[in-house]
């Protein structure tokens, strides 16, 4: 289970070692660079003129009194933009069948949900742009809209996309051919409805761009706050048919992104549009009430789950219909539906069960889009899966660990093919399970439910196990032919003063990218930690890569550190072998002092190499060229991605008087493999935890029937805050991966895949004395009374 | 596009009218209520006064309010201080909410106010936010508004026509509408001094800590022994207005207070309370909150709350 013993193991190493983030002091001492704060000289300021209706033809635009305000430089329509920039279509060619209307920047002739960009506005300040956008006239017809699941497929419903035969964007199935005989075997069927309500990712940063085109240069710049600056140099240089080589996009600092920034909005691409346009810096940050009608929406799905099983608990077979709404388009470039794609290959995939039957359907309707947001499609599958798994445990008068324990693919039976032909290198359910009843105390929590219930107190436990996908290869989006790499590059070097620069392509968005690949470099390399300097998101000087998304920031950005490293060291090392008149393997570098590699003792800083290479190259052997300058690319290669697994718990009150649910504890056992810093892993599971229990009672999107999103205010869509949040204790399993030297695989999405479902089992749990079930996510009062039957 | 906040503030609302920015306006400080009041005069009207802002940058930032002319009235020393008037307490408009909590003459002559004071919004919100400014814009949400008339406060206005006091009872009209006429600007509100036989419970339902809550609720009692010789109780967050539930304390004034009494005083709430649609808490729904929050804090004060 565990990888041989490697530099990563010994004592001292940098790997497995809790160290502060290098960049966390800059950014609490209020030092960040967010693109929110940035101007330039020259800078304007862009505003949008948003659609109030759901769908809409727009009859004519007058835009005359704007044009005239004091301040303004361009109005500009969907009609003037089309003119330098091509249309884009989100789809994606191995989704077989899937269709999605094409977009551009601003619509030409027609709205789709309320809240679309219609009409942008550039002026010297945002107050004018504003105040200019009141001066604008838009003439709609309204045109007959689909808003819910249903309304969406029924027959005659009026089209998203006039043309279309019906509203759906993509339909897949799974089928082993089984499932049918194995339900008319079964002894035991459970079978449920599940509701997952839309949410969104409310980063503290609102989306933020500031695109500076240089005529005389040809020279398209644009700070953007993303996750993946190498995708858009890509498509803004496509779009806007500006060479590569002369797009260049800066992601700095950035306040949360969750997998929110790196979609294409039609705001960015226009703002691009805007500047080329003028000739000038053009700025656009989006408001909250902005983010919440334009920023990608997630989840919207309707699951009818059914599981089969034998008379003593044995999962036989599931069988799956997931009806999921995405708004009106499709996203580009990654798609709205890999989320729908991930649920019913996820839903199953910790248990042995072979007969495996699912069937998706995406469907378009008059909202915002919905796209990959953290955890993709996991939360879904996860409490779908996990819910129906307690039913049985319930009917079978089966302990939730004791069913879990009994169906689970054993920790020794790797490489194992889940049924929805995921291949697995190695996962630890066994290991997981049994850490987390011992660490929840599950007996004592069992035995305190009981004396509670006696007082009319409802306590419910609940518990989860998940599988997560990270490290994704090209069978990701490579193949489906988007330009989004599932490989990073890195350049290291070491400076003429003995530190090493790190070039890399991965991003940081505050999970700590930056201090993982310094611990990674300076562990490799054998100096401290604090001679490194990591630098990232910037196209012109950090190499093309995939960047931080899905998962794949430590397992493939940290590989493609550690290997660019172990070849600088062999580098320094040769030329301190020249110096030194030794074999380079005599040699290694320990606290930045080469040293004899058996004995430790020291022979020289590798300051002084780098100054004779530097510097005095002359003293040199005839015909030495010192390559302290290394570039290394790593593609993940082996299994298309690397499985990591793990089980949640939780314990919480349920008032049945008022329906309202507090949170008493939270519990984790998470295996990512080999862990590089314990202190960000553990920050990143509870991060990621509070983003599911977010989901699990908090977080909705709630429209009207009329299309209209009801609750855009922070005040009124309700996020995760500290006083509703429980403790949340944590333990590890460790199950490197063989696939990399380095062995870690992602953790990004496990607090999120999980713990929504565990808090929908253990509300179900705290109502069964009283007959109730709820099915349905967010978990709100008017839900708990509702299936109470108090109201 | 409608937002429960945005219906807070104002009746009408969509995305043609949504910005970021506030419209340009011009900035008074007003050193005295006189100058106060006569610059929203002068302004035909067409003025706000500023003094915690918590609610009316917001409505200014999204140009849900635009007057030509705001008064900052924080700087009038005649708004400030809390003290003893007669049977009174005085409590000067600009007391900010972090004040009511950290104030003793409010712990000790007003504690229902005390009390609900935790439950107001967030601490940076109760660092500017103003108790005067709060009871003005009478947020049917709203701690405050609502316990001014379980206390049975009386509301002091200075306007054009000089300085009057207005009840509670009388202050709270419709939704934002209260007895305050344009130009008209809360100088303090006088609380009856608390008294030794009176006891106060108050308590909110709310899905996250200082948010608006589902259903909220105080009130203050006179007692002889355990008998009820009067009792005021407002409710929040039920209507168009705090709402004082008359039915409910005809059925508690003159009784002991006993489980029979709690239930027929939530068995008023139906005829006291008539909640408004809404699709996260539909009517039903409220009702049965607030007889359940009106049976917990019944029970407090038979406990001696």
């Amino acid at each position: 289970m565990s990888a041989p013993l490697t530099s990563l193991d010994r004592p001292n190493s940098y790997i497995g070692r809790s160290v502060p983030r290098p960049n966390a002091k800059r950014l609490l001492a209020g030092r960040g660079r967010y693109v929110s704060d940035l101007r330039l000289p020259r800078m304007l300021h862009a505003a949008f003129l948003r659609s109030p209706h759901a769908h809409a033809k727009i009859l004519s635009i007058n835009t005359d009194e704007a044009r005239a305000l004091e301040g303004v430089h361009l109005v500009a329509t969907g009609a003037d933009l089309a003119k330098i920039c091509t249309p884009w279509t989100g789809t994606l060619d191995h989704f077989k069948g899937m269709t999605s209307a094409p977009q551009l920047p601003l619509p030409l002739d027609r709205v789709v949900w309320a809240g679309q960009a219609v009409v942008a506005v550039v002026a010297e300040n945002r107050a004018i742009a504003e105040d200019a956008l009141e001066l604008i006239e838009v003439d709609y017809e309204d045109l007959p809209i689909v808003v819910d699941i249903d309304g969406a497929r029924e027959a005659g419903s009026p089209p998203v996309n006039p043309g279309s035969a019906s509203n759906v964007c993509f339909r897949s199935q799974l089928d082993n051919g089984t499932v049918d005989d194995a339900f008319a075997h079964a002894a035991h069927v459970v079978e449920e409805e599940f509701s997952f309500g839309r949410h969104t990712a409310v980063t503290l940063e609102p989306r933020a761009i500031v695109a500076d085109y240089d005529p005389a240069a040809g020279m398209l710049t644009v700070h953007h706050g993303t996750q993946t600056p190498y995708q858009f140099q890509d498509l803004y240089s496509r779009h806007y048919g500006i060479p590569e080589a002369r797009v260049r996009v800066i992601a700095t600092d950035i306040g949360g992104s969750f997998g929110m920034k790196l979609h294409v909005y039609h705001e960015d691409m226009a703002v691009v549009g805007l500047s080329i346009l003028l000739g000038r810096p053009v700025k656009y940050v989006a408001d909250r009430i902005e983010s919440f009608v334009s920023d990608i929406h997630a989840r919207d799905h309707r699951v009818r789950a059914r599981m089969a099983l034998d008379a003593k608990g044995e999962i036989l077979a599931m069988d799956v219909l997931d009806l999921t709404a995405i708004g009106a388009f499709s996203t580009y470039p990654r798609t709205s539906v890999v989320e729908g794609n991930q649920v019913i290959r996820l839903i199953g995939a910790p248990y042995r069960f072979r007969n495996y039957r699912a069937t998706l359907e995406v469907i378009f309707q008059n909202k915002v889009q919905t796209s990959q947001y953290r955890a993709v499609g996991h939360p879904i599958a996860c409490a779908v899966t996990e819910r129906l798994v307690d039913m049985a445990a319930s009917k079978l008068g089966l302990d939730p660990f004791a069913i879990r324990a009994q169906n689970v693919i054993a920790d020794d039976a790797y490489p194992q093919t889940s049924p929805t032909g995921y291949r697995f290198e190695a996962l630890s359910h066994q290991a997981c399970l049994n850490r987390l009843h011992e660490l929840m105390n599950y007996e004592g929590l069992r035995a305190e439910q009981v004396d509670l219930r006696k007082r009319g107190v409802y306590r419910g436990i609940g518990i989860a196990t998940f599988v997560e996908i990270t490290n994704p290869s090209p069978a990701f989006y490579g193949v489906g032919g988007a330009r989004i790499s599932s490989q990073d590059g890195a350049i290291v070097s070491l400076t003429p003063s003995g530190e090493v620069r790190c070039l890399i392509s991965v991003t940081e968005q505050g999970q700590g990218t930056e201090a993982i690949i310094s611990q990674i470099v300076a562990d490799q390399l054998g100096l401290a930690q604090e001679h490194v300097k990591v630098i990232t998101g910037d196209t012109e000087v950090t190499p093309h890569g995939g960047a931080t998304w899905a998962c794949r920031g430590a397992g493939i950005g940290g590989e493609t550190a550690l290997q660019a490293t172990r070849a600088l060291k062999r580098n320094i090392l040769e030329i301190a072998a020249l110096i030194l008149q030794e074999q380079p393997s005599a040699l290694d570098i320990i606290d930045g002092d080469v040293v004899d590699a058996g004995t430790r003792n020291q022979r020289m800083p590798i300051a002084e190499i780098a100054r004779i290479a530097y510097f005095r190259s002359d003293t040199l052997p005839p015909g030495t060229q010192a390559q302290l300058t290394v570039s290394h690319h790593f593609a993940p290669q082996g299994y298309p991605f690397a499985f990591t697994n793990g089980i949640q718990g939780c314990s919480l009150e349920v008032d049945v008087d008022t329906g309202l649910i507090k949170l008493l504890k939270h519990f984790i056992v998470e295996d990512c493999g080999r862990v590089i810093n314990p202190m960000l892993v553990d920050e990143q599971l509870r991060g990621g935890i509070v983003q599911g229990l977010g989901a699990a009672l908090f977080e909705e999107c709630r429209y009207s029937e009329t299309g209209q999103l009801m609750n855009g205010s922070l005040a009124d869509y309700l996020v995760p805050m500290p006083m509703e949040m429980p403790d949340i204790v944590i333990a590890h399993v460790e199950t490197p991966t063989a696939d990399t030297e380095l062995g870690a695989k992602g953790v990004g999405e496990a607090g999120t895949a999980a713990a929504s479902a565990c808090v929908l089992n253990a509300v179900n749990d705290a109502l069964a004395p009283l007959g109730a079930t709820i099915n349905s996510i967010p978990i709100t009062p008017a839900k708990v009374l509702k299936a109470l039957k108090r109201f | 596009m409608v937002t429960n906040l945005a219906s807070r503030l104002v009746s009408r609302w969509d995305l043609e009218e949504t910005a970021v920015k506030a419209k340009a306006f011009s900035y008074f400080r007003a050193a005295t209520i006189d100058q106060a009041l006569d610059a929203h005069a002068r302004a035909g009207d067409d003025a706000r006064f500023i003094a915690g802002g918590q609610s009316l940058v917001p409505a200014l930032s999204l140009r849900l309010q635009a007057p030509r002319l705001l008064i900052d009235i924080t700087h009038i020393g005649e708004l400030r201080g809390v003290g003893r008037e007669g049977g009174y307490l005085r409590i000067g408009a600009l007391t900010r909410h972090c004040e009511m909590l950290s104030e003793p003459l409010i712990a000790e002559f007003a504690p229902l106010l005390h009390a609900a004071a935790p439950f107001v919004a967030h601490p940076a919100i109760r660092n500017r936010g103003t108790f005067g400014g709060s009871v003005a814009l009478a947020d049917p949400a709203s701690e405050f508004p609502a316990m001014t008339l379980a206390l049975d406060a009386e509301i002091e206005i200075a306007g054009p026509s000089g300085c009057r006091r207005v009840k509670a009872d009388d202050f709270f009209i419709d939704l934002f509408e209260t007895a305050l006429q344009p130009g008209e600007l809360i100088t303090a509100v006088y609380v009856p001094l608390f008294k030794a036989d009176q006891r106060f419970a108050f308590d909110e339902l709310a899905r996250r800590r200082g948010d608006y809550a589902l259903v909220g609720c105080g009130m203050l009692g006179t007692f002889t022994g355990e008998h009820i010789d009067d009792i005021r109780i407002s409710f929040f967050s039920v209507g168009n207005t705090p709402t004082r539930v008359r039915g409910a304390e005809r059925a508690l004034i003159g009784a002991r207070l006993d489980a029979e009494r709690i239930a027929a005083a939530q068995g008023a709430l139906e005829g006291d309370l008539a909640p408004p649609e809404s699709d996260e808490v539909p009517p039903a729904m409220r009702l049965h909150l607030a007889r359940v929050l009106l049976g917990r804090l019944l029970g407090r004060l038979g406990e001696g709350a």
